[in-house]
């Protein structure tokens, strides 16, 4: 049986109480443990070993999901089954439901947190196996090796961003509270990344993501779409978070495109987005878009189906998702 | 280090002292010797670990007793009742809906919560539901038959004593 090794753990209450747990035990090399649904799996293969825990399921306020002046407030620890049925998501943010019910399968959305989900390691085909396996390759740089065994003369890792809900928070300009010991702050959730395998996150090691704010849609519209073999459970191998706004004659006024699991990090495709604005959702411009938008997208060979097929798709679901935008 | 947890598991309370890190499926099986909860994956992949807490089902091989205390947990052992087996499980027997049942205990509990919130639920929503379960013999028509056929039946109707 593949056990969890020994930790310590502890259950603060607030946030600020966790980050400075955090601070204080970083030589035990802390960590902070949500629905657990990504770390335990994790630290079961030895790709994380800390000593300390910090368990966020007691913080208090920290579940739940309201309507303010400003649009609204998911709390970080809210579960992604309780984002995927929530009224106000449904009736005013739908593709953030959407992307909420396409994380895995129901029994671990009822335990995985959108806090989570939006920090959850990024992935690869030589990195999520058992110590025994990463052992007998001689391990690689994202965990106790020298090497990216994908792309063997690259000096970074290539491990893949893959959050669902990070794709289509960023299409919809959301933003972050990151708590830690001595200060808050609120970062747009498209700056929480970096393109490394390793060092994707630009959130501090201590700082506790609390709440998640999207602004008001005003007319804004969006959907996510997502490629992997089982559609009931796995992760995704492609996703294509898109949004626009349109004036009343349907000229586009904004657009956003953001790809995920397709590079270290969520990619925005700025000249897709930029071409959009001031034209109509006809099949030429999005045939156009789709053609553009897909070039940033870096599939490698290190998840599941190839990667020729996996960046011929990203154009595929571009062009799909804008059609679907198109119908309103 | 073993640290004493207060639980309460198919109803009864249960004190047990267990390292922090051993996992609710680990604690069940070893140390409460509830060994109806299976140990798959044991990474959240399969789903024939799951118990209900507080009704939900969870995958008890990613959950830490400790979050746990308060709360209720059902195992597939806390599905009979009175030594009589539960409407889900007479359906899965008179139904054929398993084979070499290694996945039955964390369907009938997934199943259970379905039937619990949606008691007609149509095909795609036990479909759905069940979704992040997996079965590598039967295929599943029997599987999803049996609980159609569980959701017809009177959910009180605890008829049939357990035959061993």
């Amino acid at each position: 049986m593949m056990r969890l090794p020994p930790f310590r753990y502890f259950a603060p209450k607030t946030a600020r109480e966790a980050a400075k747990m955090l601070a204080d035990h970083a030589a035990d090399e802390a960590m902070a443990v949500a629905g657990g649904t990504d770390l335990y799996p994790n630290m079961k293969r030895r790709q994380f070993t800390p000593k300390v825990l910090i368990g966020l399921h007691r913080l208090e306020e920290s579940r739940g999901i309201e309507e303010d002046d400003d649009g609204v407030t998911i709390r970080g620890m809210t579960t992604l089954t309780q984002v995927e049925n929530d009224e106000i998501l449904q009736a005013h943010y739908p593709a953030i439901a959407k992307a909420a019910r396409l994380v895995s399968a129901p029994i671990l959305r009822n335990m995985g947190t959108i806090g989570g989900n939006l920090c959850i390691d990024t992935r690869c085909n030589y990195y999520n196996q058992n110590y025994e396996w990463r052992k007998s390759i001689n391990f690689c740089m994202k965990k106790d090796g020298e090497i990216c065994w994908v792309a063997p003369s690259s000096p970074r890792c290539w491990a893949v961003s893959s959050s669902d809900t990070a794709p289509v928070l960023m299409v919809l300009d959301a933003e972050c509270t990151l708590v830690g010991p001595r200060r808050v702050r609120r970062v747009p959730v498209k700056s929480l990344y970096h393109l490394d395998g390793i060092d994707f996150l630009k959130k501090e090691r201590d700082e506790i993501l609390t709440e998640i704010h999207v602004p008001k849609s005003n007319g804004m519209r969006a959907t996510y779409l997502k490629l992997r073999r089982r559609d009931s459970i796995d992760f995704p191998i492609l996703g294509v978070a898109a949004a626009i706004e349109t004036a009343k004659d349907g000229t586009v006024e904004k657009a956003r495109i953001v790809l995920t699991a397709v590079e270290s990090a969520p990619v925005q495709a700025e000249k897709a987005e930029a071409l959009l604005v001031g034209k109509k959702l006809t099949e030429e411009w999005i045939d156009e878009a789709a053609a553009v938008a897909y070039r940033p997208a870096k599939p490698l060979d290190n998840t599941d189906l190839t990667h020729a097929y996996r960046k011929k798709m990203a154009r595929v679901f571009v062009a799909r998702a804008l059609r679907e935008l198109s119908r309103g | 280090m073993k640290h004493l947890l207060n639980l309460s598991v198919n109803g009864e309370p249960v004190e047990v002292a267990v390292p922090l890190h051993h996992t609710l499926l680990e604690v069940l099986r070893e140390d409460l010797r509830l060994t109806g909860t299976k140990h798959g994956c044991e990474l959240g992949e399969c789903g024939t670990c799951t118990v209900l807490v507080d009704g939900e089902p969870v995958l008890s091989c990613l959950a830490l007793p400790i979050e746990l205390e308060g709360t209720e947990i059902t195992t597939v052992e806390g599905l009979t009742k009175d030594g009589r087996a539960h409407p889900l499980q007479i359906a899965f027997a008179e139904t054929g809906a398993a084979q070499c049942g290694y996945c039955t205990p964390g369907i009938l509990l997934a199943a259970k919560a379905l039937l619990g919130r949606n008691p007609r639920p149509t095909r795609l929503e036990i479909q759905e539901a069940l979704a992040g379960n997996l079965c590598r013999c039967t295929g599943y028509i029997q599987i999803l038959q049996a609980v159609e056929r569980a959701a017809a039946a009177d959910p009180a109707d605890y008829t049939k004593p357990i035959s061993v």
